[in-house]
This record gives structure tokens, sequence and C-alpha cells, in this order.
């Protein structure tokens, strides 16, 4: 049971939730940058959510199905086809053996995810798939995908072939993940103060909550390099290499920000500003180079009340999925 | 030695113990007294710790810490007060009997691509950094940045140099200094500590059962080995590679 690579896309990886437990040996956690989308690409064809994902940027592989499959493609819209016949996101989706997926066009987002019914087989590293690049371990052989790759998914547990009409490549299952809750408002991050707030100057305090700040072209899975106006600190300071986590804006020697993203070092050395709350961070991780965001504060008390609603509605929405498809594949 | 902290989010999903900023001993030991501590009483819901020079990170899931938290108001409040229980509880153990891990490194013209800048810069010779750097007993402070790259001090303070404005690409193995810490990269990368030489020994083996070899607290000696003796080294590694 496999899919191939037909032509590589600009960075397309095997990712799940990340590896943890081994920070402390400076080896990063890594992990999908969208970890809702990931977590609903799975839900959505009976997967629990800790298997692994392919995840997409945009331009994206051209996917040979070598099996019938039943699939999801979740989070940002490449206006994915298969055999050139358009293909919805956020639905569960039965494809045929031997037809192309491809992602023509850009439409809104950053990352998108492929999730296949029974999981994808990839190579397990300290506990977890997801591709370490830099260590050159996990997922597939640590890299990311080339023209020709194989990769093998698990055994169905569950028999949709007959769900597959005669003459026809693909069957969309009726039903689709609402994600507005999540993904409203795209522009509007809310951040906690971080321990090196109090070291911005005043002007450059209010800078941060006011003004928008642009993508750069030059930001990536390590982090979002951001750019707008010039922010100082009081006094000029050494800050000596201390925890960060995937939300940190950090502020760097030239007055400029960068979020740090899924895959961050485990620690870093500059004044810690502020923190994107977790509930955010799908988000943050589909907007684009040009895009603007603007800073909302809040407290710790809110950031965890809307991250505990947000997983309530996952477990609604894991359980609706199962109810679906235990009811159409009977 | 009277330690004070401080305890912080690092956003919603978790949180750090801050002893200052500043690298010392002490603080450090202290540091690495917590993290036993805490593996030994962890909470649940703990996914991950990051061990910094004087501070140390916790990383959880809140959901599943909230199950755990009764009376306070947010998990963050939970996580604090489980913190503050590390710092009072743990005990610093006494490193003096710690083995010493020896790393052999070969400081030949073609590894060194620094040390006649630092020669220069501190009025020192080749021969006198070589022995400064391989005379004492480096501790290590904290693993981070890379997979394996360690963070080892102090250093004489005839070697403290700054480390380069700009990063170039060091290989594998590297032997560094930057500031009064000195180190080895683990990793081909872009880097901007110092470069005086260069180790066989791997730091970071994702095959290994144990990929890294060092932990914060270990002890570090280095000593000069030659060209010849550094390519011996290689193929018993690469020879072991292909039994």
């Amino acid at each position: 049971m496999s899919l191939s690579i037909i032509k590589p896309g600009l960075l397309d990886t095997i990712q799940d939730m990340g590896r943890h437990g081994y920070s402390h040996w400076g080896i990063n956690p890594g992990g999908v940058m969208d970890r809702y989308a990931a977590q609903v690409a799975n839900m959505l064809v009976g997967n629990l959510v800790s298997e692994a994902v392919i995840e997409i940027h945009f331009p994206g592989a051209q996917i040979l199905f070598n099996q019938n499959a039943l699939i999801s493609i979740t989070g940002a819209d490449f206006s994915p086809s298969l055999n050139d016949q358009p293909l919805p996101l956020w639905q569960p989706i039965v494809v045929r053996k031997n037809t192309v997926l491809q992602f023509p066009k850009l439409n809104s987002g950053s990352v998108c995810y492929i999730s296949i019914h029974g999981g994808i087989c990839a190579d397990k590293w300290l506990g977890s798939y997801s591709t370490n690049l830099k260590a050159t371990a996990g997922g597939l052989s640590g890299r990311q995908l080339k023209k020709n790759d194989e990769i093998f998914f698990k055994e169905n547990a569950i028999y949709f072939a007959g769900l597959l009409k005669e003459d026809v490549n693909l069957q969309v299952l009726p039903w689709r993940a609402d994600v507005k809750n999540v993904y409203q408002f795209p522009n509007e991050i809310f951040i906690i103060k971080g321990n090196e707030w109090e070291e911005l100057n005043g002007n450059s305090q209010y800078d941060f909550l006011e003004n928008n700040f642009i993508i750069h072209p030059s930001s990536d899975r390590m982090g979002y390099q951001l750019r707008g106006n010039g922010l100082q600190l009081n006094h000029p300071f050494e800050l000596i290499s201390s925890g960060v986590h995937f939300g940190t804006i950090q502020l760097l020697p030239d007055g400029q920000l960068i979020v740090l993203m899924a895959d961050h070092q485990t620690t870093g050395g500059y004044p810690r500003i502020a923190h994107v709350i977790s509930s955010h961070l799908p988000k943050l991780a589909q907007l684009r180079p040009s895009d603007c965001l603007q800073f909302r504060l809040v407290d710790i008390q809110l950031a965890e009340e809307i991250f505990f609603q947000q997983q309530k509605d996952l477990q609604i929405l894991e359980r609706a999925c199962q109810d679906h498809l235990n009811a159409t594949v009977c | 030695m009277d330690l004070h902290y401080k305890i912080y989010p690092l956003g919603d999903a978790a949180a750090c113990i801050d002893l200052g900023n500043i690298i010392d001993e002490d603080i450090n030991r202290k540091i690495i007294a917590i993290q036993s501590w805490l593996h030994s009483n962890p909470f649940e819901g703990l996914k991950d710790i990051v061990i910094a020079y004087a501070s140390i990170s916790v990383y959880y899931d809140p959901l599943i810490t909230k199950k755990r938290t009764h009376f306070q108001s947010t998990v963050f409040e939970f996580i604090r007060q489980k913190l503050e229980a590390a710092f009072s509880n743990s005990t610093t153990i006494d490193e003096n009997d710690k083995k010493v891990i020896r790393i052999p490194v070969c400081y030949s013209d073609e590894f060194a691509i620094d040390i006649n800048f630092i020669s220069s810069k501190k009025q020192i010779s080749r021969e006198e950094i070589i022995h400064l750097h391989t005379s004492k007993t480096y501790r290590v402070y904290m693993i981070g940045f890379l997979p394996g790259f360690s963070y080892l001090g102090q250093v004489d303070e005839k070697l403290i140099i700054p480390r380069k404005k700009k990063p170039i690409t060091v290989a594998a193995g590297s032997v560094g200094i930057a500031g009064s810490q000195t180190g080895v990269y683990p990793l081909a990368c872009p880097g901007g500590w110092q470069i005086i030489g260069r180790t066989p020994m791997k730091f970071f083996d994702s095959k290994a059962t144990l990929p890294v070899m060092m932990n914060a607290g270990d002890h570090v000696q280095f000593y000069e080995i030659s060209r010849d003796e550094f390519e011996n080294h290689i193929s018993t590694q690469k020879s072991k590679i292909e039994e």
C-alpha cells in the first residue's frame, strides 16, 4: 500500500506531533507547523491524531496513488486536484489506484497536510516520525521528499473501496470539518508578555502592540522573520542562552522580530519579548510572506481558556468523524 | 551561595525557572539539581525539559496537567508551585568525583582555522593556546542550539575571545571558543565560534542508542592528537560501521 512522488515540491516532509523528551540534548521537537490542521486531517480518515502526515509547502509535490486510498487534505488551499478533478479540503475522500494528486495553484495559506487512512510508515527516531532535517533522522531518511520516493501506508482497518463507484476516480464522503473558529481573523495574533518585555522601551512596547508587521520571504520552518518599525531596548544587554518555545517572539540586534516556529532550536540568546498563544499558532503557521499581522495582548488565563475550548472542539470533531465513518462503511 | 529565582511562562504550554542572567558554576549545578528532582517527581503532562546556563524550562500539555490542578486558577500557577518545590527540595550534588570524559583534538593548521587570529589578538603563541585549552577540566553547562552541541566552561581568561560577527560554514567536529566557553560543533553548519581544532569523536550520532554522549553537569578534558592519529580514529569509526 503506497504512494509515489512523481514530482517533488519545494519542501514536502513527513511530520507528526513532534519528538518530545530530548530537548536537553539539543534535539529539537520539530513536528508539524499547523497542529490543528494535521490533527483534523487524521481524524477525518479515522486515524489516531499521532499518526504521521505529509506536510506540503507551495509549490507542492505531484503524487501517484499506487492503491486505492482514503485520504484527506487540510490546511492551506493549493487547489488540490486528482487527475485534474478539483478536490475539497477538510473532507475525507476515497481515491482510486493510479490517480495523480496535484496542487496547481496557491489560493491561500502556507502549509497543507495529506493524511492517509491507516497512517504512514516512516522512520521512527526517538519515538517520533517527524523529519529532523538538521540531524538527518526521522520521516523518510531524515530528508524532504524527492522524485520516485515511495511512501508506504499501513493496512486498512475499514473497508472503504466499496464506496468508490465504477467509472469514477474519487468519492468525496459527505461531511466536512468546520474549522472557521480557528482560522478567522487570520492577521490578529494573541500573545502573552515575555520575560524581557520590560526591557523594551515604552515607545517600542506601544509599537509592538499597535503596528502591523509583515512576514518576510526569508521565513521558514525555523522562524518567521517579521519586518516593521525597529524596536529598542531601554539598555542594550546580552542575554545568555535560555529556553524558548514554538511561538516565542525574539528581538534581534537590528531591532526586528522573529517568531520561532516548529523547527526552532531548543535554546535562544535573544530577548523574548512575547509568546504567541498555542491556539493561535495554527493560523500564524498559515500566514505567508507579505501577509501582515498585529499582536493583541492577553493574559495567561485567557490564553489557557481559549486553548481548552479549542481542544474541546477537537474532541467533539473527532467523535463526529468516527461516528460518520462507522455509519458509512459498516 | 544565596540563590534567587524568577518563574515565568514561555507561552501557555511552557514555563521557566530562572536563576539569573549569568554564567556561574554554582547556579548551573543548582539547575542540574532541579532537573534531577523533576525527573524523580514529574507532573502529569510534562513533555520535555530544557537546561540552560542559569535556567530550566518545562514544556507541558496544559490539557493533561489541568486534570491535576485543583485550587489553582491557571495551569501555569500549578506549574509555578511545582517549580518552587523543585527549587526548595532539590539538593546540589558534589561533582568532585565525576569521571572526566576525554576528548581527542587535532590542532593542526588545516583544522585550526582561527588559531592564528587568537594568537595575534591575545598575544600568545599557538603552543600556549593548545596548552591552555588542554590543561583544564571543563563542565558541560548545557546542550543546545544543535543536537549534541555542548557548552563547556570556563576557558582560561587568556583564551577568552568574542565570536565572529559573521558565521561561516564549519565542519562537523570543529572545536571552538566564544566568550569564556568552548565547545564542539556536532554537525557541519554555519558557526560563529573561533575554531582552533577538530575532534574525530562523534558528539551526535542519530544511529546510536544514546545519540548524544554527554549531559549537562559532565566533566570534560581535551587532549592533543596528531594528524595521523586523527586519521586513525576516523578509519576505525568507518570500519566499525562497515562491520
